[in-house]
């Protein structure tokens, strides 16, 4: 257990600290969140109606943004050997990789969120709303997320196959989660939405692991 | 603890290629193994595979404790170090910081590390990235792993490629002491080892 | 059935056989089911572009039946590392995507003239679409990674990770859209369609299912050829 918490803490300071950490996947979603009203026009009344799904768009791409980093280095470096080689089995390795990427990049993310959903024009009392969901639905992107970062390992390409790969499984999250703020926008009940958003990102969070281990032993056979 | 290893009818295949096949072997207590053969003949690739990183075509690796056979899942996870071409060391991190994190991962403490940066004369380095570090300094602050976490089988591929002589001399006496403690080592190597080994040479089948 | 098949040999010896047999029963089906289809009365509301529906409904069913075979195959093929299970997962990926393009082209040019739009972001349409990026994602993983026996594998992963994903993006996409009109082959109560409908969507859904049976086995035998050609030429290097 001790093993574990070593390498949550290593991974944690590695996602935050090394080559700009989160700032890069915020400073993405400022950029998505600023093209978007040159892209459509400023008008407040088009803009605040997309606005809370244009967040959860914007925050589905910046999440992909580090996940090429989450297995890709330690398996060039030789880590992943050391990891194979350690007191937990690779799931666990796998599962402390994807919480540490979820505190690390994740929960800044849902915290610009509602921020970016503002300035774009969504109401003020959607922003506790914007920020629960965008944080519950990160756990699932992170882990969803990695999924298809173990499994391009090695392969020629990574950053765009993992997005290739990954987009069309972001689907759920990305419809519950703007669910849940549309839901919550237009008055009705946005309970349903966000127990299923919360389901997915358990799921992912149970057996995203499973998955990251295997392709990781995959790769590195 | 492991005392022995058993290579029973072992084949490798990477790829299309059968690499070798019917490897039998039985390593005990304080025996050390030098591996030779040309490149490309497996040496990289048995140890994976006793390492467990590779699945065998056929035959098996098993683990012999002091009471009968181990898992090999147990053995793996306590008794093995491995130690390849990539060190695992992240260029970007403090020696110290690198070296601590690989000794505890691999059941070592912060005082067994010091004590191995003592004895490997890496103590003036420790504040440096790792990636201003030459390449035998780097050896250097890989091989103090093996030597801060007491793991009984060790897996070297080239450990001393890059080790001037006076170093390679205290490689090898280092390695003398983890057989003495009754360790087993196998190394994949092209020079000969400084210590008495039995020789494996792998051939193509 | 399986047990038998898994050795190569005797899967080739029966391929072999097999593989014609049900392109001909393929090619007979397809032909009574396109006459079917043409002689179908008109529908009352649609007219004579109902005839789409027997072209695209059984796609839209082999987009997914083609998906199970791929979960499948790539279950057997990680499980027990069967290199016939593993060709087929390779070989099943392309004609899935085909199929799923197909239901595609046909839904659009159906909808054209009964919804007056080429597409709409309806849940049908969308989750199939989802589908149709899931098997390029599949297809280009297994593209991009040079070792063949860990592409397939990690392909593999990659389609289970899809059989329980894609269920809930199905799910999810309903959820997202609950505007289409209702299923209306399966449901309860029977079906609603009438039986001169029926027939022919019934013999088209068959025919499809054979080609497709008959691609697949053609196709795996390939991967078979090509694999014993590679070796072949290993073996030739020295």
């Amino acid at each position: 257990m001790s093993g574990l918490w070593i390498l949550f803490r290593r991974e944690l300071g590695q996602t935050w600290g090394r080559g700009g950490g989160p700032v890069l996947a915020l400073t993405f979603f400022a950029c998505v969140a600023t093209l978007l009203p040159l892209a459509v026009g400023a008008s407040p009344a088009r803009l605040g109606s997309v606005a809370p799904g244009a967040a959860w768009l914007a925050l589905a791409l910046a999440s992909l943004l580090s996940l090429e980093r989450l297995f890709e280095r330690d398996f060039e470096d030789g880590t992943l050997d050391l990891l194979a080689l350690g007191p937990a089995p690779l799931e666990a390795v796998a599962l402390a990789k994807g919480l540490a990427q979820w505190l690390a990049n994740g929960a800044p993310l849902a915290l610009l969120a509602p921020v970016v959903a503002v300035a774009l024009g969504a109401g003020l009392s959607l922003v506790p709303m914007i920020f629960i969901s965008a944080l519950i639905g990160g756990l699932g992107l992170s882990f969803t997320g990695g999924i298809g970062a173990a499994l391009s390992l090695g392969s020629r390409r990574g950053g765009v196959l993992i997005a290739v790969i990954v987009l069309p499984l972001f689907a759920p999250p990305v419809i519950f989660g703007a669910g849940v703020i549309d839901a919550y926008a237009s008055g009705l009940d946005w309970r349903p939405a966000l127990g299923f958003l919360s389901a997915y990102s358990l799921a992912a969070l149970a057996l995203g692991p499973l998955a990251m281990a295997a392709a990781c032993r995959n790769a590195l056979s | 603890m492991i005392t022995g290893l058993h290579l029973e009818n072992l084949a490798i295949r990477r790829g299309e290629r059968l690499l070798f096949a019917g490897l039998c072997l039985d390593l005990g207590a304080s025996e050390a193994l030098a591996l030779t053969g040309a490149n490309g003949a497996g040496k990289t690739s048995l140890l994976r595979a006793i390492a467990g990183l590779i699945a065998p075509h056929e035959g098996c690796v098993r683990f012999a404790g002091a009471k009968g056979d181990l898992e090999p899942e147990d053995a793996r996870s306590s008794g093995i170090h491995l130690l390849g071409h990539q060190d695992g060391l992240k260029s970007a991190g403090t020696a110290w910081d690198e070296l601590l994190f690989q000794v505890r991962w691999t059941g070592g403490s912060e005082a067994s590390a010091r004590a191995a940066c003592r004895l490997l004369d890496l103590e003036r380095l420790l504040g440096l990235e790792v990636r201003k570090l030459s390449a035998g300094q780097r050896r250097r602050l890989a091989l103090a792993r093996l030597v801060a976490s007491p793991r009984a089988l060790w897996l070297l591929d080239e450990p001393m490629a890059p080790l001037d002589s006076e170093r390679r001399h205290l490689f090898g006496h280092l390695m003398g002491e983890h057989l003495a403690a009754g360790g087993m080592i196998i190394a994949a190597v092209h020079d000969p080892l400084p210590i008495p080994v039995r020789r494996l040479d792998l051939v193509f089948s | 059935m399986f047990q038998a098949l898994a050795n190569p040999q005797r899967f080739m010896a029966f391929s072999r056989w097999a593989a014609p047999l049900l392109a001909v029963i393929a090619a007979g089906l397809l032909s009574w089911g396109l006459w079917l289809s043409f002689s179908a009365p008109e529908d009352y509301q649609q007219g004579a572009t109902v005839r789409l529906m027997f072209i695209h409904v059984p796609a839209a069913y082999m987009a997914m039946f083609c998906y199970a075979c791929l979960g499948a195959a790539s279950l057997m093929g990680l499980v027990f590392r069967h290199v016939l299970a593993d060709a087929a997962a390779r070989a099943c990926a392309p004609l899935g995507a085909g199929f799923t393009a197909l239901a595609l082209i046909t839904g659009m040019l159906w909808g054209r003239p009964m919804w007056g739009t080429w597409w709409v972001w309806d849940a049908r349409v969308t989750s199939v679409l989802v589908l149709f990026l899931f098997y390029i994602g599949y297809m280009a993983l297994q593209a991009a990674i040079d070792d063949e026996t860990r592409a397939t594998r990690a392909s593999g992963i990659l389609a289970l990770v899809g059989l329980i994903n894609l269920p809930i993006v199905k799910f999810s996409v309903d959820w997202w859209n609950t505007l289409h009109q209702p299923a209306s082959v399966f449901r309860k109560g029977g079906p609603s369609l009438p039986p001169e409908f029926l027939w022919p969507l019934g013999v088209m859904a068959l025919a499809y299912m054979a080609l497709f049976g008959a691609l697949w086995l053609v196709r795996i035998r390939a991967e078979v050829w090509r694999k014993r050609a590679q070796s072949l030429a290993l073996q030739a290097a020295g």
